[in-house]
């Protein structure tokens, strides 16, 4: 039997109907697909597509159980290593990672392993079955974990499941980070990461929201006043980074990050019946050409503006994106202006009402390894549009820094870990996810989490032998 | 849960609570502020701590009823509580003994000025307090200031109370007169504090004002609090909400603040053409 050389493709709903609504996209394989492709795997030996997984998931094992028709035990696989598969499944970057090594990307497509994982978890939580039951021990130490996104949420589920009791500090009224207030309903449903956390719960995982570290509690406090024996800081690259040109200010200029809390976190596209409102004008330009760019894009698409555009000074070579996400874009008819960076956005009566951009053109090599991107003289144009977002990056939130003593942070203001450990140059304080890196990856993050578990687990039992 | 444990009205409304929440109050400082939603879809809203009280575990906010969130909030009655209330945001006001502090306080910010002018005396400060409103039954909290404050200087614009007067007429005596003015703390509409900060420019006096912008996380997260401050840009909810009055740019803030005011007034009419789903009244 020969093997297909292309994937299975993903049923969607049509491009035209979805930029309409927040339902899902990706609607999920059947029974017969997820059979099928599971099919395709070689069960190769050596296993390439496990080196490509930040949290080595045990790739052939799981797809062989999908194939002999025991999901049941696909999820048991997966589960012993990652908390947030049907997350991962959704929003992973698969082509940069277990898929790029998968043999038969070589001569055509890789197993989609990605969509295979989503199909695992999506089954396994619809079909029930049985809850995960709490090990923790009452008189276990205890771990503060601050930030709930998937960093967090993953050293806690890893702690919990060895007897430890662990309380996850969140700032916002969600725990859930960038899942919850970030990346859209769309993509990746909102009810898919609260299923996850509520395992999580079920494990013995207390969550406190509405808490500021930093400022409702300090690291210090939290160590010295409310009895915690070490903590875990997840609290992501959250600092919206603007442009700093003319007209940034004026209202119809959005940050990323506020446009998507709006929407996601807050639900304002059900305003007035939720209480929050959003400004989306008739024409939005979106800047960037990240995750954060297509989500944005996509999102002011769905709250009804007519012509969206993505401004983004490398060629469509470069895009950070997720391939499967810039290819949904296009379909839904955002508008790609390659090669291009803005230089002024212009007002009137104090509302956007055009960005000026200009053309560029890729020159010599940079420091990344990237062609740097130069201005073409003269290009200047203007783009009628009355909104813009900006997803140009993000950095570390600087609130915990700078009210926890002793802990050592870089020129960029992100904690300084271990690459292994997670382990601060404070002792008991372990950090890991976006807020030691900068702005990564979901499944990088929970990588992290899950070594500044195994190190806090160790650091803490040395510390009871004591 | 976060229960309303005291309610009163201190003008037609403008409503004071006193809020159940230990752990904020045993953290709260003079300038600080806290974010609540009234219920599970509520808007984020920030308000100024007015007061705390360690030992009781509560925090008083006092709130002026402007739009559909806070017309729903004023509803809520002594044994309700409130969804979420986070906090103590913000830095807190920078407090030593400068010599004589003048605290200028405008309609709704009288109440916020309260625990800076108190803590401002508690460090050995002469406080000089200017409480302003458009008129007599609006006026607030004029015991509490007059029981922190060395001397108490009352403004209404149509004179039915102290002086019929803008707050910064008295304040451009005092700046006039022959003792130092060492510091201004000015709380009150963007207006206000912009006449406050243009009144002592020329006097070369510190002044501070704090600003309310449109916000929503109140953590750094959202950038949607940015306010123009000299050159630079800053976020309100973490570098402020106090800044130099004299490097903001007020017109700024208050385009800013006027953002969403075509939607919240079509949510207003349509709470009160009584359609509304989204409230339970
Ligand atoms: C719009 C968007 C789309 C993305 N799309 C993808 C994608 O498709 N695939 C992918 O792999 N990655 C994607 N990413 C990146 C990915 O989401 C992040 O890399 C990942 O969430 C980082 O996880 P984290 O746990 O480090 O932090 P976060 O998810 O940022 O969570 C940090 C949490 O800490 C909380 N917090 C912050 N400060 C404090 C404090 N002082 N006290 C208490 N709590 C605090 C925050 O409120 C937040 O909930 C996207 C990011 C964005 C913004
Ligand atoms: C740090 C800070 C401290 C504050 N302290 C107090 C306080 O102690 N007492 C008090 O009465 N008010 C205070 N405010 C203002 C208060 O948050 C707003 O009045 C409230 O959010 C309006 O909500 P609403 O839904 O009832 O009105 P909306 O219908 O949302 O708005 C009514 C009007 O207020 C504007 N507005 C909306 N949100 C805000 C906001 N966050 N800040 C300023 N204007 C806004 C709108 O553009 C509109 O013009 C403070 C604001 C900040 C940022
Ligand atoms: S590399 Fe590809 S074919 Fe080989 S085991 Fe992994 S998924 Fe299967
Ligand atoms: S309110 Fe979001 S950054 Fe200040």
């Amino acid at each position: 039997m020969s093997i297909s050389l292309k994937k299975h493709p993903m049923p969607e709903q049509d491009p035209k109907v979805r930029a309409g609504n927040f339902e899902e996209v990706a609607l999920g394989y059947t029974a017969e697909l997820a059979t099928a492709e599971a099919a395709r795997c070689l069960q190769c030996k050596a296993a390439p597509c496990r080196q490509g997984c930040p949290v080595e998931i045990d790739i052939p094992a799981f797809i062989a159980q999908l194939k002999e028709g025991d999901p049941a035990g696909a999820i048991r696989t997966i589960q012993q290593v990652n908390s947030l598969p049907a997350v991962c499944g959704r929003v992973c970057p698969q082509e940069d990672q277990c898929e790029k090594y998968c043999v038969l990307a070589k001569k055509g497509e890789a197993v989609a392993i990605g969509r295979l994982e989503r199909y695992a978890a999506d089954l396994a939580r619809e079909q029930g079955g049985e809850d995960p039951v709490s090990v923790v021990r009452e008189d276990a130490p205890k771990v503060a974990v601050i930030g709930s996104g998937p960093a967090g949420l993953s050293v806690a589920g890893d702690l919990a499941k060895k007897g430890f009791r662990v309380t996850v500090f969140e700032a916002l009224h969600l725990p859930g980070g960038v899942l919850m207030y970030g990346i859209p309903q769309f993509r990746l449903p909102k009810e898919v990461v609260q299923a996850e956390i509520d395992v999580l719960r079920k494990l013995g995982v207390q969550f406190e929201v509405n808490a500021v570290i930093g400022r409702t509690f300090t690291v210090d406090e939290l160590l010295e006043e409310e009895g915690f024996d070490a903590a875990f800081i997840g609290t992501g690259a959250g600092l919206p980074y603007f442009m700093g040109i003319e007209g940034e200010n004026l209202n119809g200029v959005y940050s990323a990050n506020e446009f998507l809390t709006r929407c996601n976190l807050m639900k304002a596209y059900q305003f007035p019946t939720s209480g929050t409102p959003i400004h989306v004008g008739e024409k939005v330009a979106v800047v960037g050409g990240g995750n954060v760019a297509m989500d944005a894009a996509r999102t002011a698409l769905r709250l009804g503006a007519e012509k969206v555009y993505i401004v983004y000074r490398r060629s469509d070579k470069e895009l950070p994106a997720r391939l499967e996400e810039i290819h949904h874009a296009k379909e839904e008819g955002i508008d790609f202006q390659f090669l291009t960076a803005p230089l002024a956005v212009e007002g009137k009566d104090g509302w956007v009402s055009g960005l000026t951009c200009i053309r560029m053109e890729l020159g010599e090599p940079d420091d990344s390894g990237r062609r740097r991107p130069v201005e073409v003289p003269g290009s200047d144009f203007t783009l009628d549009v009355d909104t813009v977002i900006i997803a140009i990056g993000q950095g570390p939130n600087p609130l915990v820094q700078s009210t926890t003593k002793g802990m050592e942070t870089n020129r960029k203001g992100n904690i300084v870990a271990d690459e292994q450990t997670g382990a601060t140059t404070k002792p008991g304080v372990f950090a890991g996810g976006d807020i030691v890196t900068g702005a990564a990856t979901v499944i990088l993050a929970m990588g992290a989490g899950k070594k500044a578990a195994v190190a806090i687990a160790d650091y803490l039992n040395e510390k009871t032998k004591k | 849960m976060y229960e309303i444990l005291v309610k009163k009205e201190l003008a037609p409304s403008v409503k004071l609570f006193e809020v159940a929440a230990p752990q904020i109050a045993r953290k709260a400082q003079a300038g600080q502020f806290v974010i609540l939603r009234v219920d599970a879809e509520g808007e984020r809203v920030p308000l100024t701590i007015a007061d705390f009280n360690r030992e009781t575990g509560s925090i008083t906010i006092i709130f002026q009823e402007v739009g559909a969130s806070t017309k729903l909030l004023g509803q809520l009655e002594v044994g309700d509580a409130l969804h979420d209330f986070v906090g103590p945001l913000g830095q807190p006001t920078h407090v030593e003994n400068f010599g004589t502090v003048v605290c200028v306080g405008g309609g709704i910010g009288i109440a916020p000025v309260y625990p800076i002018a108190r803590a401002m005396k508690e460090a050995g400060n002469k406080v000089i307090s200017i409480i302003g409103a458009r008129s007599k039954d609006i006026l607030i909290y004029e015991e509490e200031m007059a029981s922190v404050s060395d001397e108490l200087i009352i403004t209404t614009d149509d004179g039915t109370k102290g002086r019929k007067a803008l707050v910064t007429e008295p304040l451009k005596e005092l700046l006039d007169g022959s003792a130092p003015v060492n510091l201004v703390v000015a709380i009150g509409p963007v207006i206000m504090m912009k006449f406050v900060a243009e009144t002592t420019r020329p006097y070369g006096v510190h002044t501070v004002a704090s600003l309310n912008p449109i916000m929503v996380d109140g953590t750094g997260m959202c950038g949607g609090c940015r306010v123009a401050v000299g050159k630079e840009n800053k976020f309100a909810c973490v570098d402020g909400p106090e800044f130099d009055a004299h490097l903001v740019d007020f017109d700024n803030l208050m385009a800013r603040q006027r953002m969403y005011k075509r939607q919240e007034k079509d949510h207003s009419d349509h709470c009160e053409g009584g359609s509304c789903k989204c409230q339970s009244h």
